[in-house]
């Protein structure tokens, strides 16, 4: 099981250092504009193929690297109703506050559950390796961080339930 | 093994550095609209003059040598030749933008002085390369475009020793050689191995990036019988127009996103490796990477172990088993972990992507030493000859 998960994150780290091979490249479209080419999708030969990495049939990430900027979206693992639920409530969260997060995206792609946008300012700006780290920490983290969600979840539930039994017991 | 010159410019990007001619003063554009003018002194690079005319990012600056004269180009559509001239009121020497008609209606992209310095190459989203030359009468620059068969974006253009071929890699994932001839300014060119006949957009050679990646870099050798292109499969072509034959050196690194040629059979290489390597071989025996000139076996700082911040349990002990059992992760002491993001720097002397490598010392056919700047704000002077073995670098490779 570890060995899968370690695996899986090899991948993506190796993909996603190969594809984040940015430079600065004005729009051929608009005059005097500067988009990010994977989001406007406006000369298809600055397009690279977009690549899945999938672990299983819940948990993937979908790349789509272009000359100047790279999407990434991350599937997360949702097992059952409670796991769905926080997910939705997490992601939510992490994308109202997408400026703190810098390479967020407000809205995820269809069929995932968050996407990033990493342009070429943020390659110039911050360190790629470090960036690189972020987004492979950010997956590593937010299955724990879901599964520790749904345990004390669990756990209150529990509580709740014991002391609210508790007074027809006695 | 002399150690490189390292010279931290700024924290932002550089996003092109061009020397005079005698190396004392650098033309850099921090990633923003403004180039800068900097002196040396002592061991350090002062802000000398600061060239503002453009209102978009400066993409490439070019000085010729003789004649120095600096042309930078523009996401704004525009081009400037900029020459120095005493300033009316105080008499100090001040450089003075002319305007260069470029009739382009996208972003330049890269900008080259022909050898002879009379004209310059112009490469634009346009999908068009303008060659400017100088209209006395008028006093500007006019410019003829170069358009077909381009398809895409012009990355980077290098002109041919003899003042008229010129090489231009574009988003079309190929490399053109074209004919740049105007007749006021050249003279006829003799034949080479490019072609007899010249007219203006002839093109003598086209070629694909073998696995179809955007062409980043071309460049003629010192001859100008050769020609070598970096593109984004990580590959570096070379051409012998001559043979014909086509020489493909592919490697497993990053793309290598700028090239020079420091000899007839050596060239050197860099891109989002951060460091600089060199490639050297002929016709006949082939091509391959040498090695860096970068040395990358400098200790590593030691890692540490994150320490993960959620969790009840905060224990060494705990976090160890627990990472070990969770997230297939090792974090023992001299085990080199593949999700441990413990040292915040690389092992190279460029801390990212390297985007313009130019000669800096020796005649174009014997270059002794290279200078490289690229996306951390750093300006480095190498000496070519400093190259050990690939087979050490390797391991210190970290994908």
């Amino acid at each position: 099981m570890s060995n899968v998960l370690k695996n899986y994150l090899a991948a993506v780290r190796a993909t996603l250092t190969a594809a984040l091979t940015l430079q600065d490249f004005s729009s051929q479209v608009v005059e005097r504009h500067n988009f990010p080419e994977v989001e406007v999708r406006g000369s298809k030969e600055v397009l690279l193929n977009a690549l899945t990495i999938s672990r299983n049939e819940n948990e993937r990430v979908f790349i789509e690297p272009s000359i100047n900027s790279i999407r990434l979206s991350i599937k997360i693992k949702q097992a059952d109703e409670i796991e769905r639920i926080l997910c939705h409530k997490f992601t939510r969260f992490m994308m109202g506050r997408a400026e703190s997060f810098v390479v967020l995206r407000r809205k995820p792609i269809p069929g995932y559950d968050i996407s990033f946008l990493i342009t070429n300012t943020h390659s110039e700006t911050m360190l790629k390796h470090k960036v690189v780290d972020f987004i492979i920490q950010f997956m590593e983290d937010v299955d724990k961080e879901i599964s520790e969600m749904k345990l004390s979840l669990n756990a209150r539930a529990r509580t709740v339930a014991e002391s609210y039994l508790s007074m027809f017991g006695s | 093994m002399s150690a490189p010159e390292v010279y931290n410019i700024a924290q932002v990007p550089i996003t092109s550095h061009a020397f005079n001619a005698n190396r004392s003063e650098v033309c850099v554009s921090l990633n923003s609209n403004e180039a800068q003018i900097l002196g040396k002194q002592g061991s350090e690079w002062v802000a000398k003059e600061t060239l503002s005319e453009h209102d978009k990012i400066i993409t490439s600056i070019d000085w010729a040598p003789n004649s120095n004269r600096i042309v930078t180009a523009s996401q704004d559509r525009n081009a400037y030749v900029w020459s120095q001239a005493p300033d009316p009121l105080t008499g100090q020497m001040i450089w003075k933008p002319t305007l260069v008609l470029l009739r382009i209606n996208r972003a330049a992209t890269y900008v080259r002085w022909s050898p002879n310095e009379d004209k310059f190459a112009v490469a634009s989203g346009a999908r068009a390369i303008a060659i400017c030359s100088f209209d006395p009468e008028s006093d500007w620059w006019v410019s003829k475009q170069l358009k077909k068969p381009i398809r895409s974006t012009v990355l980077s253009v290098d002109w041919h020793p003899n003042n008229v071929l010129l090489a231009a890699g574009s988003a079309d994932m190929k490399a053109r050689v074209f004919s740049a001839y105007i007749k006021d300014v050249d003279k006829k060119p003799q034949a080479s191995v490019w072609g007899e006949k010249l007219p203006f957009n002839t093109v003598c050679g086209e070629y694909s990036s073998s696995s179809g990646g955007w062409v980043h870099a071309v460049g003629f050798s010192p001859s100008g019988d050769v020609l070598a292109f970096a593109s984004h499969d990580s590959s570096i072509t070379i051409v012998y127009p001559g043979a014909p034959a086509v020489i493909t050196i592919k490697s497993m690194t990053l793309p290598y996103t700028t090239l020079v040629w420091t000899s007839e059979d050596s060239l050197v290489a860099a891109g989002h490796d951060c460091q600089p390597i060199l490639f050297q071989g002929s016709e006949t025996t082939g091509w391959k990477a040498v090695g860096s000139l970068d040395d990358t076996t400098a200790p590593k700082s030691s890692g540490g172990g994150r320490q993960s911040a959620v969790g009840r349990l905060n224990s060494a002990a705990f976090n160890t088993f627990r990472n070990a059992d969770t997230r297939g992760q090792t974090s023992l002491p001299g085990m080199p972990g593949a999700g441990s993001g413990g040292e915040s720097e690389l092992m190279t002397v460029h801390q990212n992507t390297i985007s313009t490598i130019r000669a800096h010392a020796g005649a174009p056919s014997q270059v002794t030493k290279v200078s490289t700047s690229g996306a951390d704000g750093n300006l480095v002077i190498w000496t070519t000859n400093a190259v050990s073995g690939l087979v050490g670098r390797m391991s210190g490779l970290r994908m």
